[in-house]
């Protein structure tokens, strides 16, 4: 009498954890590119041969997988941010402006410091990113933890302000005097992050010019320390108790107000070293618009990553190849554009963040079908 | 297809044969059959966990059984949903009601049942039809009430006259009486005898011993997905039914030595409590727990006791009138901290274990910290001592009989029992000077119940305060040594254990005094 | 005889000719860069385009493109025309001139266009534009149309660029008119601000409302939503960018051109007929870079006084009577 496609069935019910953390994200992603599949064939190209030229776009070369690890580091970044304050229950939305601002505080050390050792001055920077980015984020911490306003509209509203904030600086006072693009001047090369062409030339071996820095690896240092913190430490466990439970919380004598600010200001700080990657790893000096929706994407990077580090570095690397892979694909079939481009990712964006769970019951469905029916009988 | 076992012998309106359900690994029932006569009153016991409400959810199609089929009326039939289960006449009375609040009752009720496009038409022939129902059943709803606003156990007649006004013929009662006054259970026990003299079958899924001895025609014994016994009320006892369920005798009654009492720990002078809508929900009382007793507060569920137990722990404010914990007295201005006085000896189990007591996401090991996260034993200077935790939980969990014992689970994956006995191993096992406790013993089986009452007892013998607030009379009785009981805001009376009995008190919990 | 033998060496000369420039034809490959607006930003982008399928029309010779989504994008995309063999890359917008820079020093033997910024290296064409003078004679005709002595500017995003469209807008106006009066307004400060027609409308209908009656919008896909403002509020609106009288004839005072496709065509051209220069070009009013709009479309709205007067100050401008100082001065 059990019925194979029933959706009844889904709760009550635990399924392995590799079906929901690995099978369920993957089928996700199968859909989604089935559909772009059909949408890129009626346009009149091959989706085989898209897809192939999307995957070698992204990882056919050294310098493809630079760029697609380089989209990576910022989304890391925004993903860590999202999902630090996801675990207290908020929704941080501002990973945009957050970025932005602290890209401004690397680029004001940079531009005024930059001149002294870079063991001083890049230590500074990053330092600054963090700093800037995370008092972006405090103002709506602030306002959610002790006046209720909600975070999600005070976060959206200080992207927007964040902007404003970065153009007048950039028009006005930041600008290359003599200049008409407004743009900082380049910084002192004391001050730009090594990239990792550099490195590898350093100790000999050569690999291919891209945008990829050190910034990666602070990308990845990051990512483990969060998770420590996250899992490890009791400040990361009220967090999470404060986001699981907020009554709970207040049970335990576990402040919400002080865990919404805390975990506010890391998210902030997180997405404020996208600056790092950006501004003293790739541009060397402050431009407009650099976050380019890296912010936006942090959200549905930490959705597919289940706001879990491990997870988001893959979601990250997902991400990465499609901006990376879709820059060449661009470039190959000139049919396929940046909106296209838009159109896919939007495609793994729903099926694996909004649509997470409508495959997952009959996944388990068939799972607990093959198992209750050939591994019983 | 008729089912020839059936169809000659009694009048069976629904029979469940050899249903098989698997969640998972759990295996929630197993080969149960049962046969429920027409227009009696069927009880369903066991133990939280037994798998009763699984069997009914099945019936009333939530869930499809894995194997085995229904009759109803001798017939097979397939609920594929609740919907369908309607159409043949099975009706649900939740545990948790599942009304809109901000609804009226005539609205609530032909929710989901409208007819037609506009609504109007569908609420002037559901109120003559309510109307009918209601004189029919003697329920007492004036249908244009606002659930929100209506008691417990109006609301449950919402849903029974919910569940009638859409034709049912068997209704399903999970756990009816758990958030009921006595008073209010006595009225629903009216209820369901008129609703089995018109013909209606109930089947009433319980732990509670009493309720299937003073209601029920037949009983069936549940014990770990399997169907122990199926017997005619009369031929059974209290004490046969509860062996039956745990699977071996139990001590129904609590015993407990005389102790002598030692130093006040606890006062509470003229204390009064406004909640967030502005109302005064504790009015001026006073009160001392001192060493070595059992303080217990009895009362109907919403007059105060969750504002009172919620102040005493540092979650609400104090408004008017002073705390006095050993040595440190607490008011308006100097607010009780609720880390802080859990690190001077104050323990708290909330009334509302899953909402409160426990992180029903984390892992049990992470819920078993919760309130102690930063104390040395289980933190170092930055991280979580994880193996220390680890190790401490396992210990804990063998020592409270904590099943499965297994820490790493998740939380919500134990039963309601075996939450609750999370909780209490957490906050008893500090050694505190005051333990507060709230519905101790809410939605947790009879072995449990048993376990739970030993250990309060042995903490009082051992010299420690406890302040009991319990909404079962039963354990309010057993446990105290004095009584207080509460009534809109205020301690209406205070009585020793001895002079007490379950009609003084009832009284008293209606305000009838 | 003769006459037959000058015909077939003709012939054969000309089918030589043709097949060489096939030939050429094949290796030669035009590559554009667009920059964040994206292509279709019925503005700056969309002209480049123009001019490029323009190219294309007339030469039969395709052309790379790429829309960057990305700043980085910029870089990485010139440095990859260059690879594929690209003989020519033209990047849009002073945005790219850092990614220009790096790339026209990686690959010398590539020719790099960059418009609206100076990038200083002997193989990068830089092809800038003195918007100022186009808008110092729009203003004019603004001032002169004006009847309340009220004229409007609506900016896209706020950058010095855009600054530079409305400093000449009122130098031109106040030259027409001292007393006149210019609202400013910008869009906005993030690269939406090109793209938000009902922003526009509704900075149109204030300026409208505090009593000007001429608005010049410099903002891209925004400036549709002005224009639409100007016909529900039946006044008049002013063009930019590319000739935009057509949309709504009648209200459409003038259009301040700015030949990007010109430019862009230029370059291609001029690389594939190797008559590359490089170094800076800079287009104003002499160079009919940069002009206003007369046409059937709007012929009715402009007198022959305005005319005159218009033509007389363009003229003042190329010979340097008037001296046109826009934002930056530089």
């Amino acid at each position: 009498m059990a019925t194979l496609l029933d959706k009844t069935q889904q709760s009550n019910r635990s399924s392995p954890k590799w079906i929901t953390h690995i099978v369920v994200p993957l089928f996700n992603l199968f859909v989604a590119l089935m559909i772009a599949g059909i949408v890129i064939y009626f346009n009149g190209d091959d989706p085989i041969e898209a897809l192939l030229l999307l995957i070698k776009g992204a990882f056919g070369n050294d310098e493809f997988i630079g760029f697609t690890l380089y989209y990576t580091t910022n989304f890391i970044f925004t993903g860590l941010a999202v999902s630090i304050a996801f675990h207290c229950g908020l929704f941080n939305i501002g990973g945009e402006g957050q970025a932005y601002i602290g890209g401004l505080g690397v680029g004001l050390v940079a531009i005024y410091l930059g001149h002294l050792s870079p063991f001083f001055v890049i230590p500074l920077c990053i330092l600054a990113a963090v700093i800037f980015g995370a008092s972006w984020a405090l103002i709506p911490a602030y306002l959610q933890a002790k006046r209720g306003s909600h975070i999600v509209i005070t976060t959206i509203m200080f992207n927007f302000l964040a902007a404003a904030v970065m153009t007048y600086l950039m028009v006005e006072v930041l600008i290359e005097p003599g200049q008409q693009a407004p743009q900082s001047r380049e910084f002192n090369n004391n001050s730009w992050l090594p990239f990792m062409h550099e490195i590898f030339n350093f100790f000999g071996i050569q690999i291919s010019v891209s945008s990829l820095n050190f910034s990666f690896i602070i990308a990845i240092i990051s990512s483990l320390l969060i998770w420590l913190f996250i899992w490890r430490t009791h400040w990361g466990y009220e967090i999470r108790t404060t986001g699981a439970n907020q009554k709970a919380a207040i049970y335990a004598g576990i402040s919400p107000s002080k865990n919404i600010i805390l975990a506010m200001v890391i998210s902030g700080g997180l997405a404020g070293m996208v600056g790092i990657n950006e501004i003293i790893g790739v541009h060397h000096r402050l431009i407009l618009d650099f976050p380019a929706g890296f912010g936006f994407v942090g959200i549905a990077v930490a959705l597919m990553g289940r706001n879990h580090p491990l997870g988001i570095f893959f979601a990250a690397l997902l991400f990465g190849a499609l901006y990376q892979g879709g820059a060449e694909l661009s470039f190959d079939i000139p049919n396929i554009t940046r909106d296209t481009m838009v159109f896919i990712q939007g495609l793994v964006i729903l099926f694996s963040g909004a649509m997470e769970f409508v495959f997952k019951p009959y996944i388990e469905n068939i799972y607990f079908f093959i198992k209750n029916n050939l591994l019983r009988s | 297809m008729i089912n020839p076992a059936t169809a000659n012998s009694k009048n069976i309106i629904l029979e469940l044969k050899n249903i098989d359900k698997w969640f998972g690994h759990v295996h929630a029932n197993q080969d149960v059959s049962i046969q429920i006569e027409n227009s009696t009153i069927h009880g369903i016991i066991g133990e939280n966990g037994a798998g009763k409400s699984t069997l009914m959810s099945i019936v009333y199609g939530y869930y499809q059984a894995d194997k085995g089929s229904i009759f109803v009326n001798g017939k097979e039939v397939f609920i594929s949903s609740p919907v369908q289960a309607l159409n043949y006449g099975i009706g649900m009375v939740h545990q948790h009601f599942k009304l809109v609040e901000p609804f009226t009752v005539l609205e609530n009720i032909i929710l989901g049942a409208e007819t037609g496009t506009i609504l109007e038409n569908s609420l002037q022939s559901a109120r003559k039809e309510l109307k009918r129902l209601e004189d029919d059943y003697s329920l007492n709803v004036n249908p244009d009430s606002v659930v929100g606003e209506l008691p417990v156990g109006i609301r449950q007649r919402v849903e029974i006259l919910k569940a009638l006004y859409r034709g049912a013929n068997i209704f399903i009662l999970d756990e009816p009486t758990g958030v009921l006054t006595p008073q209010e259970v006595d009225h629903l026990f009216k209820i369901l005898k008129s609703l089995k003299k018109q013909g209606k079958t109930i089947i009433l899924i319980t732990h509670k011993l009493r309720e299937i001895m003073d209601l029920t025609d037949n009983v069936t014994v549940m014990r770990q997905g399997r169907v122990i016994n199926n017997k005619p009320t009369k031929k059974t006892n209290k004490e046969e039914l509860a062996e039956l369920m745990v699977g071996r005798s139990v001590l129904l009654s609590v015993n407990k030595k005389d102790k002598k009492i030692g130093r006040k720990i606890l006062s509470v002078n003229n204390l009064s409590i406004i909640d967030e809508k502005n109302i005064e929900k504790v009015k001026n009382i006073s009160f001392d727990i001192h060493e070595g007793e059992i303080i217990g507060i009895a009362g109907v569920a919403g007059n105060g006791q969750t504002e009172l137990l919620e102040t005493l722990t540092g979650i609400r404010r104090i408004n008017d009138g002073t705390i006095k914990f050993h040595n440190k007295t607490f008011d308006n201005s100097n607010p009780i901290n609720a880390k802080e006085i859990r690190k001077n000896g104050l323990a708290h189990v909330p009334e509302d274990r899953q909402r409160m007591g426990l992180v029903t996401s984390f892992s049990a090991n992470e819920s078993g910290i919760l309130g102690y996260q930063d104390l040395n034993i289980y933190k170092g200077k930055i991280f979580l001592k994880k193996y220390a935790i680890l190790k401490d939980m396992y210990d804990k969990f063998k020592r409270f009989d904590v099943r499965p014992a297994n820490p790493i689970l998740k939380t919500s994956s134990f039963s309601g029992g075996n939450q609750q006995k999370i909780v209490l191993v957490r906050e008893m096992d500090q050694e505190p000077e005051l333990l507060i406790v709230g519905q101790p013993t809410r939605g947790v089986d009879i072995g449990a119940i048993e376990f739970i009452h030993k250990q309060l007892i042995e903490l009082r013998n051992k010299g420690k305060a406890i302040l009991l607030v319990s909404v079962e009379l039963d354990e309010v009785l057993s446990l105290s040594d004095k009584i207080l009981v509460m009534f809109d805001g205020k301690i209406v009376g205070k009585i020793n254990q001895k002079d007490a009995d379950e009609k003084t008190l009832g009284l008293l919990m209606a305000g009838a005094k | 005889m003769r006459i037959f033998l000058t015909t077939i060496t003709a012939a054969i000369s000309f089918f030589t000719l043709i097949s060489i420039a096939n030939s050429a034809d094949h290796k030669f490959v035009p590559a554009l860069v667009f920059d964040m607006g994206g292509k279709f930003d019925k503005s700056f982008n969309q002209a480049a385009y123009e001019g490029a399928e323009k190219f294309k029309k007339d030469s039969g010779i395709n052309y790379k493109e790429f829309e960057v989504t990305a700043p980085t994008q910029r870089e990485q995309a010139i440095r990859n025309m260059a690879k594929r063999g690209a003989n020519v890359v033209i990047a849009m917008g002073f945005a790219q001139a850092a990614a220009v820079e790096k790339a026209a020093k990686e690959f010398p033997n590539t020719k790099f266009a960059i418009i609206d910024m100076v990038v200083d290296l002997p193989n990068v064409r830089s092809v800038v534009f003195r918007e100022h003078e186009g808008s110092f004679l729009v203003g004019m005709a603004a001032a002169m149309a004006s009847k309340s002595g009220k004229v409007g500017f609506i900016g896209g995003m706020d950058i010095p660029l855009i600054r530079n469209f409305a400093a000449g807008y009122v130098e031109g106006a106040k030259y027409a008119n001292p007393n006149i009066e210019v609202f400013q307004n910008m869009t906005g400060t993030t690269p939406a601000a090109w793209n938000n027609p009902g922003k526009g409308a509704e900075l149109a209908k204030s300026q409208f409302g505090r009593g000007a009656d001429v608005v010049y919008a410099a903002a891209g896909g925004t400036g549709v939503g002005v224009y639409q403002a100007a016909v529900d509020e039946g006044k008049l609106a002013i063009g930019v960018d590319s000739n935009q009288n057509y949309l709504h004839p009648g209200t459409m005072l003038t259009s301040m051109l700015k030949r990007v496709d010109v430019a862009v065509y230029n370059a291609m051209k001029d690389a594939k007929d190797g008559n590359w220069s490089s170094g800076i070009i800079s287009l104003g009013v002499a160079e009919n870079g940069v002009g206003w709009a007369l046409d059937q479309y709007n012929r009715k709205l402009i007198s022959a006084e305005m005319e005159e007067k218009i033509n007389q100050a363009r003229k003042d401008i190329i010979s340097g009577k008037i001296k046109v100082k826009g934002y930056q001065s530089n």
